[in-house]
């Protein structure tokens, strides 16, 4: 016979010893990550800083997302039309969508924090380049009246890295672009919630389920379809020592490391309890980036020398190690995304020092030091610049290796000034694959001059390739004008891209569910 | 003693201006911008300059002094360049866990090396005297981040008693607080007690040799009313002192322990801050870190006058 009072005082006396040892069922749903850096901006508008873009994804929601192979398809949007003279575009919202403070989302949201991004982001400002007016025409309908026909609206709507077009409600969105917006308005419409008050910067930042988020119906696949939160509450704990990291992943402190250094992923991977995962199959790209405007890279000849001296297998395995993790590339869109090409890469990037010296001679190469930025700090850079400095040495370059930290280095890079008078000739940097997955969207094949990123290449036919990849709609012609882009830009480069490399997350084996994206999102991961 | 407390107390202004004009300046003078820093890797140089002159940043470096100084006056320690908060509220939200830090490293560190120096000096050449300062030795040499990983590899890994990393406010759970507590003290106590037991037991063989222990043998006192009411005592004012030195120390402990430990306390926020250039924070925490170096040395000052009646202030 069912005894109730044993029964209930075998219940209190479990959750009494459950509350005494500080476990509660919750518990079991959240998850604790540490992530490559601390959050300490809560805007991901106002800076293209990575560790804001993943926190954008957590609360904000996009129009458009792309998905595993780089198609972009609807989010917040239900549905779009393009009138057949592709000058206008008229996005209609789904039903549902909702601010986490209930207050629904509204087609003057959307065009709100269309302007806002599009004033920071160099893509958004490329197309509002095209774009005559967006017309807001009903609570979820709104129009995108263009100029001139522009290819790249879907992409850049889409943009899965920084800055990323997240939708915001319009009096967050009518925040100045320049200036952060504010603590309370980190309200967004998506799969999770900012816990304000939970927020401790150097701590932990807190986010929980939207309960109220209608995931679209689609399965999840890369950053589009339905983003179904399977856990309660997501932590990313501030932890910056990496021993610490690895030591609290093994003892079950935290279920995930976002990004574990490579010297201590053999560790790692030994521990039966810790599995390695490598949700971003693209990675990253290692840059060599030119100072266009410094003597002797003033040079395209001399700048193409430094493209025949290097090898890239040499800068990959002095960083990263393990050929499990990095792949000899020479495609500047990446190896497996749609615009990889080795177009006009045959004669570049094979270590030939002969042809490089060959090339420096006939360029009048006058002996200048290379004025070479070498950062110490970070571990997957910081064996990058010896490796540049010993190739271009054997091509018959003086080279002038100064170490110094980050930071230092993206100060100085901003400065125009003579190369020995404070100012460089060159720096090695890496980028998101989702970053640099076309010529518009990465950013140092933009030659603009003063405009362009510091490097500022000053390049006409560049420009004109760039121009006619973004007004053009035909994806077979796009491709078509990368290729030649590609072939022009060899001769002409503005950086060199020196190697494909991968960082798997480290989480504990009751943690599944990572998404197969260019960004670590948390949706669909569920902890057991 | 009021008057000496005055003089000291109004010590502390030219101290403090000393200390704001350099870091002020070391900060502006450092290369780094933390409008670069803030703006990210994907920014255009046009991008980097709005964010600095929305920081101030591209004012003289005088004007720019001028308008922290005034604000400090005027009880604003400004905001943070990366957070949307106050300096001073960080700092409230930071205090806590160094605090406890720093109390509790003290308490084991005089707990246990006090003892440990008044046992080495009265067993004077013994084989405890030699282990005592074999330890001090190596409680010198061995880095703070070295002591840290190998108590974490033993303590948590290893044995499962101890968590890696992480603080809990004592209001939160008592239990959790100490045990994320522990670890730490113990790690950055180590330089401590090998300093307080090294000059703790110089100072008590010192004063063992005295012609008023000899007198106080010769009455025959047991030894713990010799050591504890005579020896001890006579010779705490040198302890005291590096104990007050000792304090700068702890500072710079700290900020190596709160990293291995994930402890998010001021030792913390000042390495985050300096590797961000957040130039507002790192000037009012080397400036609270001043002002408590030189109250705690006037604490320890007027200490003095407890254990020798003939300091007079």
């Amino acid at each position: 016979m069912f005894d109730f009072r044993k029964s209930a005082a075998a219940i209190v006396a479990a959750a009494s010893l459950g509350g005494l040892l500080g476990i509660s069922p919750a518990e079991a749903q959240t998850l604790k990550v540490v992530m490559h850096s601390d959050v300490k901006i809560l805007d991901p508008i106002w800076t293209t800083a990575y560790i804001q873009r993943n926190h954008g994804y957590m609360v904000w929601d996009t129009l458009f997302a792309m998905d595993e192979k780089f198609d972009v398809k609807p989010q917040m949007v239900d549905k779009y039309t393009v009138s057949p003279d592709n000058l206008t575009w008229t996005f209609t919202l789904r039903d549902g969508l909702e601010w986490h403070d209930g207050k629904p989302v509204t087609a003057e949201d959307c065009v709100a924090s269309i302007k806002r991004w599009a004033a920071r982001d160099s893509m958004g400002q490329k197309m509002m380049g095209s774009v005559a007016n967006l017309e807001v025409v009903d609570a979820k309908t709104f129009k995108m009246n263009m100029k001139e026909p522009y290819g790249l609206v879907l992409q850049s709507l889409g943009k899965p890295s920084s800055n990323v077009p997240f939708m915001m409600p319009k009096k967050t969105a009518e925040t100045d672009p320049m200036q952060q917006i504010k603590i309370e308005d980190v309200i967004g419409s998506g799969p999770f919630i900012f816990k304000a008050d939970e927020w401790k910067p150097g701590e932990k930042i807190v986010y929980v389920k939207n309960t109220k988020y209608k995931p679209r119906s689609e399965p999840a696949n890369g950053l589009s379809g339905g983003k179904v939160v399977k856990l309660d509450k997501v932590e990313w704990i501030a932890m910056p020592d990496v021993q610490t990291q690895v030591a609290a992943i093994q003892n079950g402190e935290i279920d995930m490391i976002e990004s574990p250094g490579h010297d201590l992923l053999p560790l790692l991977s030994k521990d039966k309890n810790i599995k390695l995962v490598n949700y971003n199959p693209t990675g990253n790209q290692y840059v060599f980036r030119f100072n266009s405007t410094a003597k002797p890279f003033d040079n395209a000849k001399i700048r193409h020398a430094v493209f025949v001296a290097f090898a890239q297998e040499d800068f990959l395995k002095a960083t990263i190690g393990d050929p499990t993790y990095f792949k000899v590339c020479k495609a500047p869109f990446v190896c497996g995304t749609p615009l990889a090409t080795d177009a006009g890469m045959a004669d570049v990037l094979n270590g030939n020092a002969a042809k490089a010296k060959q090339l420096l001679t006939e360029a009048g190469y006058d002996g200048t030091p290379i004025v070479l930025m070498h950062s110490t700090d970070l571990q997957v850079l910081t064996n990058l610049a010896p490796v540049a400095k010993s190739q271009m040495e054997r091509a018959g370059f003086k080279v002038d290796m100064v170490s110094m930290d980050w930071q230092t280095l993206v100060a100085r890079r901003v400065k125009k000034d003579p190369p020995n008078a404070g100012g460089w000739h060159a720096f090695l940097t890496s980028w998101v694959a989702a970053d640099i997955l076309n010529p518009v969207m990465a950013g140092f094949f933009n030659a603009s001059c003063d405009k362009a990123m510091f490097g500022w290449p000053c390049d006409a036919t560049i420009e004109k390739f760039r121009d006619q990849f973004a007004k053009e709609t035909d994806p077979v012609k796009q491709k078509q004008i990368v290729e030649d882009l590609q072939k022009y830009w060899v001769d002409h480069p503005t950086h060199i891209n020196v190697g494909q490399w991968y960082a798997p997350i480290a989480r504990r084996t009751n943690i599944d569910g990572n998404l197969t994206a260019p960004v670590p999102v948390f949706w669909n991961v569920t902890k057991k | 003693m009021l008057d000496f407390i005055i003089r000291r107390l109004i010590a502390i202004i030219p101290v403090l201006t000393v200390v704001a004009v350099f870091v002020f300046l070391m900060l502006r003078l450092t290369p780094g911008d933390p409008a670069a820093v803030i703006a990210g890797d994907n920014a255009t140089s046009d991008q980097i300059a709005d964010i600095r002159t929305k920081l101030g940043l591209d004012e003289p470096i005088w004007t720019q002094f001028v308008i922290w100084i005034s604000n400090i006056l005027q009880g604003n320690f400004g905001e943070s360049f990366f957070f949307k908060k106050t300096v001073a509220e960080l700092i409230a939200q930071r205090v806590e866990p160094t605090l406890a830090l720093a109390i509790c490293t003290l308490v084991i560190a005089v707990t246990v090396a006090v003892p440990m120096g008044v046992l080495a000096a009265y067993r004077h050449g013994s084989l405890l005297d030699r282990i005592v300062m074999g330890f001090s030795v190596l409680g010198f040499s061995v880095p703070v981040f070295v002591i840290g990983y190998c108590l974490i590899y033993v303590f948590a890994i290893e044995l499962g008693w101890l968590p890696v990393q992480g603080y809990i406010r004592i209001g939160v759970s008592f239990w959790g607080f100490l045990e994320r507590m522990i670890l730490p003290s113990i790690t950055l106590a180590v330089i401590f007690v090998a300093l307080i037991a090294r000059m703790t037991r110089a100072s008590v063989l010192e004063v063992l040799n005295e012609d008023y222990i000899r007198t106080a043998r010769a009455k025959g006192l047991s030894n713990r009313v010799e050591l504890m009411r005579h020896a001890l005592r006579n010779a705490a004012v040198p302890i005291l002192t590096v104990i007050g030195l000792g304090i700068a120390g702890l500072i710079g402990g700290a900020v190596v322990t709160e990293s291995v430990y994930g402890l998010p306390g001021l030792g913390r926020l000042t390495v985050e801050a300096v590797l961000s250039r957040d130039f507002p924070t790192i000037q009012t925490v080397i400036l609270l870190f001043s002002v408590v170096y030189v109250v705690i040395n006037l604490l320890i000052d007027i200490s003095y006058t407890l254990f020798d009646p003939r300091i007079r202030y």
